[in-house]
């Protein structure tokens, strides 16, 4: 069952496309789930497909193609770094090592205590900002350094995203 | 406040309405709609503009809202691509998050011309703060009587919707993310038709980059001509630059088209720690490689970058200092391409796979001497063999590294190490 804080979300999405274009919300149904849950099981697809009445497996195609769904649990705060080229060339390779060796996991992974998951991301559109990541894809950190680092996870251990 | 026609940064404070009404925002569409231009006088001075999409393949913008069928009778779209994935590229994030009435004006605009009732602005996944702005001001906008039923009180209808993308950079394909607004996996559509003609939902849709509709209002204001006179010919107007890499000060800026790249450099705080510059990709990831002696003679405009070997595309100038492994950044974007071909077409759904296979052999010491005929083998039967521009996009890296640092890559396969 999708909560009713998230059929209502969906319920003002659905608000801007045609009456006969529901599926143009199921990117932002999944997302919702995604905020409310942290990743998106198969069960969660298909109570969005019901909803939005489209088959369950275009809502499945949707969920595995585009990257920043999580198909399985990556923490209460998953950080994606960006790795592509203008972020390597400003020391994402760096920022990656101080948060692999500080929260003692690699990519893909999430700490024992299931805070922090770790992902690597593509390209985020904000280059002049290198190295970059982002937290529980909505807020972007840039210009990262091993102190902005430990600032940033001392914050979100602290409870404050 | 910034001299810039389109670049404003938080400072300006031109995300709030009231400042943006102050600053002069929303006359052009006051003055389309107050005296009635024509949508054939608006399509004309944007051709008279020579303003050229932004989003990379310089199509140019009046001719392609020509294309729209006049009359049609049925909703018309009108898109925004705000999907800016482009490694190297982000300057439409500034104009969403710090001028989002511009891009609203703008679009309204366009949507006047070509007859659109409704427009979509389909925005990068990883940038929600833009989101967040963008979704604030079309309400704002809405409630203030720039969009909806009766714009400005005259018989115009338009109304703007944002959309999320999630997370793929094919879907900056038009019609992939025409695609994706329908609440599909973004595979590009087989063209024709054209999206002119069969686009979202099947109706006839306008894609335009956000920098391209956002510089509509300064062309309807000022006329197209004056526009086109801050250029040079063939590449007429302003241009956002995304500077980044080995620069001390990386940022976007504003500099007419024709600007000598050195100029660009200088604004950028020149190449970071004094170092020497090695090499430049001058318009976002896809764009061949130029060396650092072609780029210092270039002019940022259309021409002078493609005499040069290479191409304006988005206006991402990713800089490159004499540190740089050219094996390991082609590994590195050779990978980008592998990871987001939507594996619809086989050329590039298998050829990415294979270019990021042998570069990464290459780059940790197991390259073949016969491996980088072999790549550029594999990048003639990509390019020119798909259904989007993707393959081409994945081509281009590794024919531009080879040509300019095939020594790089012949010393990392005899020695198994960096020449740097």
């Amino acid at each position: 069952m999708l909560s009713d804080q998230i059929q209502t979300q969906i319920n003002r999405e659905l608000q801007k496309y045609p009456a006969d274009q529901r599926q143009s919300a199921v990117m932002a149904a999944l997302r919702f789930v995604q905020d409310e849950k942290g990743w998106i099981s198969t069960e969660d697809m298909a109570d969005v497909a019901v909803y939005i009445g489209m088959p369950q497996m275009a809502v499945y195609e949707v969920a595995t193609f585009y990257h920043m769904y999580n198909l399985k649990p990556m923490g209460e705060y998953t950080l994606t770094v960006c790795t592509n080229l203008s972020c390597q060339l400003s020391g994402c390779n760096e920022t990656l090592l101080h948060l692999k060796n500080k929260l003692g996991i690699g990519l893909g992974e999430i700490t024992p205590d299931g805070k922090f998951g770790l992902r690597e991301g593509e390209c985020m559109g904000a280059c002049v900002d290198a190295p970059l990541l982002t937290i529980n894809n909505k807020k972007m950190c840039g210009r990262l350094n091993s102190e902005k680092i430990d600032q940033i996870l001392s914050e979100l251990e602290g409870g404050q995203a | 406040m910034s001299a810039n026609l389109i670049l404003t940064t938080a400072a300006d404070g031109l995300a709030d309405l009231d400042n943006y009404i102050k600053a002069g925002g929303y006359q052009a569409l006051r003055k389309v709609l107050s005296t009635k231009m024509s949508q054939d006088a608006i399509i004309a001075e944007v051709k008279a503009s020579g303003l050229r999409g932004r989003g990379g393949a310089g199509f140019p913008t009046g001719l392609k809202w020509s294309f729209m069928p006049r009359n049609y009778d049925g909703v018309k779209y009108l898109v925004c691509n705000s999907d800016e994935g482009e490694p190297g590229t982000c300057k439409d994030r500034d104009i969403l998050r710090y001028n989002p009435h511009l891009l609203i004006e703008g679009m309204a605009i366009a949507a006047y011309a070509i007859g659109a009732q409704a427009g979509y602005n389909y925005i990068h996944g990883e940038i929600f703060e833009a989101y967040e702005v963008m979704e604030a001001a079309c309400e704002t906008a809405r409630k203030a009587g720039y969009l909806g039923k009766n714009v400005l009180g005259f018989d115009f209808e338009f109304d703007l919707f944002n959309h999320m993308g999630y997370g793929a950079y094919v879907c900056g394909e038009e019609t992939a993310l025409l695609e994706s607004i329908e609440g599909k996996k973004g595979q590009p559509r087989f063209k024709p038709p054209f999206p002119a003609s069969y686009g979202l939902y099947g109706k006839p849709t306008t894609i335009n980059n956000t920098e391209t509709l956002a510089s509509i209002p300064w062309i309807i204001s000022n006329g197209g001509k004056k526009f086109a006179d801050l250029g040079v010919p063939n590449s007429g107007g302003i241009k956002l630059f995304s500077v980044s890499g080995h620069v001390n000060n990386p940022g976007n800026f504003e500099i007419p088209m024709g600007t000598p790249f050195k100029t660009l450099l200088e604004m950028a705080g020149g190449v970071r720690g004094g170092n020497k510059l090695k090499a430049v990709i001058p318009g976002g990831s896809s764009m061949p490689v130029l060396p650092a002696d072609i780029m210092m003679e270039v002019n940022m405009d259309f021409d002078s970058i493609q005499k040069a070997g290479s191409y304006l595309g988005s206006g991402a100038v990713i800089v490159m200092d004499e540190t740089t492994c050219m094996v390991k950044a082609l590994e590195r974007l050779a990978y980008f391409y592998f990871e987001e071909s939507c594996g619809q077409c086989t050329p590039c759904r298998e050829g990415t796979g294979w270019l990021y296979r042998i570069v990464h052999r290459i780059e940790h010491g197991d390259g073949k001497p016969e491996d980088l005929d072999l790549l550029l083998d594999l990048c003639e039967n990509i390019a020119g063999r798909t259904i989007c521009a993707l393959g081409d996009a994945a081509a281009w890296p590794v024919q531009g590294f080879l040509k300019h640092y095939r020594k790089e890559f012949e010393y990392h396969i005899e020695h198994k190490r960096c020449l740097v």
